[in-house]
């Protein structure tokens, strides 16, 4: 049975690969048909060039990172609260935006935007990405901070406080010294999560507020030039790496 | 002599059961308290409600005179030796040393850290991190962090516990030292009898968060005043409603002397302990007990027939349930 | 303590209240509202979108979420329980094999949809490649089937279901396998008898971690399937989008989040253990 198993996930692995090694494959294909024909970098090039491709990388970028920010550290203030005391409310509300279907939180978000708006005379654009965005990934942080809390001796806070330190200083001379890197791996994870998110972004983006997601879907449903192979193969092995990254901070 | 830490009526109640219960006491300044027990009797608790890290229900804690029970753990004057010693991981020794000292200025706190670390014998291991030395040197540091901040009481939730035998024994000594050296008055908790009575100069014995008794070790190991106080600390004979201690328990291979209470009892395992040897017996009524006498006195052979005495005045009696 | 605690706990409780509470007691409002000429939402208040949800098309709709999800469900169990299996046999090279089975998955969801289509579509890879071997003559409708949502969505979501059947498996005690096997059961045996019992913890969990993001799946829908797939997900955006039908969509919006509530309520009862 052994070696029926051994078979049987290599099996699973080629289904799990495939897809992705093919369509970065075919980014350095000579040609636009799904046909091999040399290796080309033109492709590349072509996306490079592509003026809308830098604009929305650089608005996915902006956003990412505002959006990170804010998630952080909201986040591990809130895990650390959580920590000390439970509070069934935000808890609550925590696995509500947990299992909220995207569709649900952008349209909802939507309809929230547009009846503001009416009150206060804005428009869609990047600060209502970087809301949405905030929204859906603070639950990450959350749980990766109080993850790494749990593995902590409750001992070192309470020596702080006998030695001396007020409850703030014995967070961030204890407690946030050891929690960083949780903190760094919900930072890179919330990171990934929101550059890479197109239902909620395509609902509250304005029209100058397009994001790289937002390009590639265009670009997947009109099918035309392999320059979206090209885009993303990029894509994929920054956020693969971010992503190895942040997993070996979360064991550190 | 006035008392450095009073405890009035200190109640402390969890959902199901009452871990501190009325408890009242009073440590000399300058003295070596310690607060036996075994375990869940609410010791810790105690403990703990003079740090403050948890609050009391009711009843007063008054520190020099001043109750303090309402205050933070950072308004108190006492420090704690925890008993995983709770070293922070990423400061060095020296860190962990000078953590309490964050408000002096900076000669002041080199110059106190490094005294601190000196006295407990730790120099030239100021830029470790407590993963790189010894469990007997981490208990060090733990000492040297609370001795450093001049504490009014030191507070130690069973700090010896986590330490081997060997160990225990040579730092049992080194912590009578320092109490004497320092003159703090410290607050000691424990399960171990033999540590209590070792290094005490008073001790409460504590039951289901009750003090049973306080008083010297003397006093508690000699005039115990409840049948608990008698059996928890040292061995306890009970014969007829009497307690004798072994040591008292003297073995006649004829009659006893005129005047003293006996029993008749049969050998049964007899244990050689270098110095004495412990002759366990088995009374008429079918009871163990264990005698205990200077080796020369003891060659005796199980099975043998023997007289059991002790003196009156050996022994405790108690009319009430204890 | 306390202020420290509360000053703490502000900036979550703000993004919460504001951009999670509010927006969803926003479409709660609006589906009890009309839909207005030009879009948006006018008075009077009518409980007309939650009665049209009763209809046939929409209760199809529905039917057809919910059985693409059971069908994404079952078939992730049935390919993820061997590869869990192998996993927690695997050794010291374990977290190598987990780290394998991950990493597609931390990457891009939209690229990994594309993915699909780059394989599926009339132009795509394995069309050609079937072409260029000569099996095949002209190409196959692959792309914008059913077949094709339910591949994007177990191939999203396998994951999900192999981590917390190997968590479980992982657990198991391997003493009583050796002990089944003692008292005469063949491999296939005490893998029926023992080994998926005992792993029904997983199971359940992976299942719940599969159905529920499942029924809210837009994208894969929305990129792979045609006009036989439209999901509760598609539905929903195409009412706040195209129809204009705000009302509606918030009716359906909320009875998606009711029925999902209701089964984590369910399974949370059931397991007497919270997700975070």
């Amino acid at each position: 049975m052994r070696r029926l198993l051994g078979l049987y996930a290599a099996g699973v692995y080629a289904f799990l690969h495939l897809p992705l090694a093919a369509l970065i494959l075919f980014s350095f294909n000579a040609s636009r048909f799904t046909v091999w024909e040399g290796f080309s970098l033109r492709w590349y090039r072509a996306a490079f060039g592509d003026a809308q491709l830098a604009e929305a990388a650089a608005n996915s970028l902006l956003i990412g990172l505002a959006a990170t920010a804010v998630a952080t550290a909201a986040g591990t203030l809130c895990g650390y609260a959580l920590w000390k005391r439970r509070s069934g409310l935000v808890a609550a509300a925590l696995h509500l935006s947990l299992v909220t279907p995207e569709i649900v939180t952008g349209v909802s978000l939507l309809a929230f935007y547009q009846w503001v708006f009416r009150f206060a005379g804005l428009r869609l654009g990047t600060h209502t990405v970087i809301g949405a965005h905030v929204t859906f990934c603070l639950v990450f942080v959350v749980i990766a901070v109080m993850a790494r809390l749990r593995t902590l001796d409750p001992a070192l806070e309470e020596a702080a406080l006998d030695l001396g330190a007020s409850e703030w200083r014995a967070f961030r001379e204890v407690t946030l010294p050891l929690l960083w890197p949780a903190v760094a791996a919900g930072a890179l994870l919330a990171f990934t999560i929101s550059f890479d998110d197109y239902v909620v972004t395509s609902l509250v983006a304005g029209v100058d507020s397009e994001t790289l997601p937002m390009v590639i879907y265009a670009m997947a449903k009109r099918g035309v030039s392999p320059a979206v192979n090209a885009v993303s193969a990029v894509i994929v092995t920054a956020l693969g790496a971010l992503i190895l990254v942040s997993e070996r901070l979360r064991r550190a | 002599m006035a008392s450095v830490l009073e405890l009035e009526e200190v109640c402390k109640e969890y959902p199901g059961h009452r871990a501190v219960d009325r408890v009242s006491l009073e440590i000399p300044k300058g003295a070596f308290f310690s607060l036996l027990g075994p375990s869940g009797c609410g010791k810790t608790t105690t403990l703990r409600l003079v740090a403050g890290f948890e609050q009391a229900d009711s009843g007063e804690i008054r520190l020099n005179g001043a109750a303090i029970q309402h205050l933070k753990p950072y308004q108190r004057s006492v420090s704690t030796v925890f008993q995983n010693y709770a070293l922070f991981p990423h400061l060095t020794v020296r860190g962990n040393v000078e953590f309490g000292l964050k408000h002096r200025p900076a000669e002041e706190r080199e110059r106190r850290a490094r005294e601190a670390i000196e006295m407990v014998r730790l120099r030239g291991k100021e830029e470790r991190r407590p993963a790189e030395i010894s469990g007997g040197e981490r208990q060090r540091v733990a000492l040297a962090r609370s001795l450093v901040v001049e504490p009014e009481v030191l507070l130690l939730d069973e700090p010896l516990a986590a330490l081997d035998p060997s160990l225990r024994k040579q730092m049992r000594s080194e912590l009578k030292d320092l109490q004497r050296r320092t003159g703090i008055s410290f607050l000691f908790v424990t399960h171990d009898q033999e540590e209590a009575l070792a290094l005490s100069d008073r001790i409460g014995v504590m039951r289901d968060g009750r003090i049973e008794q306080t008083g010297t070790p003397e006093e508690i190991y000699l005039l115990p005043r409840t049948r608990f106080v008698a059996g928890f600390v040292g061995a306890m004979n009970w014969i007829g409603g009497a307690g004798v201690r072994p040591e008292s328990l003297r073995v006649a291979r004829g009659a006893a002397p005129s005047g003293a209470r006996r029993a008749a009892a049969e050998v049964g395992a007899v244990s050689f302990l270098g110095n004495l040897v412990h002759v366990g017996a088995r009374l008429e009524d079918g009871a163990s007990v264990t005698a205990e006498v200077p080796r020369p006195d003891g060659a005796f052979r199980t099975g043998e027939r023997i007289t059991l005495w002790w003196t009156p005045a050996d022994e405790v009696r108690f009319s009430d349930e204890g | 303590m306390n202020r420290l605690r509360a000053v703490f706990l502000l900036p979550s409780t703000l993004v919460l209240c504001v951009l999670v509470a509010a927006p969803l007691a926003i479409i709660l409002s609006y589906s009890v509202l009309t839909r207005g000429a030009y879009g948006g939402v006018e008075l009077p208040l009518s409980l007309e979108s939650w009665l049209r949800l009763a209809d046939p098309l929409y209760l199809g709709i529905l039917a057809r979420t919910v059985a693409m999800a059971a069908a994404v469900t079952a078939l992730c169990l049935a390919l993820g329980f061997p590869l869990a299996l192998f996993l927690s046999r695997a050794g010291n090279r374990k977290n190598l094999y987990l780290h394998l089975v991950m990493l597609p998955f931390w990457t891009s969801f939209l690229v990994r949809t594309y993915a699909w289509m780059f394989l599926l579509r009339d132009t795509g890879l394995i069309n050609t490649t079937l072409i260029w071997l000569g099996l095949i003559q002209e190409p196959l409708s692959l792309l914008y089937t059913p077949g094709a949502v339910l591949a994007g969505l177990v191939y999203g979501h396998l994951p999900f279901m192999v981590l917390p059947l190997y968590a479980a498996l992982e657990r198991m005690d391997r003493s009583l396998l050796e002990a089944a096997a003692d008292l005469g059961a063949q491999p296939w045996e005490s893998l029926a008898r023992v080994v998926i019992p005992l792993a029904s913890p997983g199971i359940r969990a992976g299942a719940v971690l599969v159905f529920i993001p499942c029924l809210g799946a837009y994208l894969t829908p929305d990129l792979l399937g045609g006009s036989k797939t439209v999901m509760a997900g598609n539905l929903i955006q195409n009412q706040f989008t195209h129809a204009r039908d705000w009302p509606f969509g918030s009716a359906a919006s909320l009875a998606l989040m009711a029925v999902i509530l209701v089964l984590l309520a369910v399974w949370v009862r059931r397991e007497k253990e919270p997700l975070l």
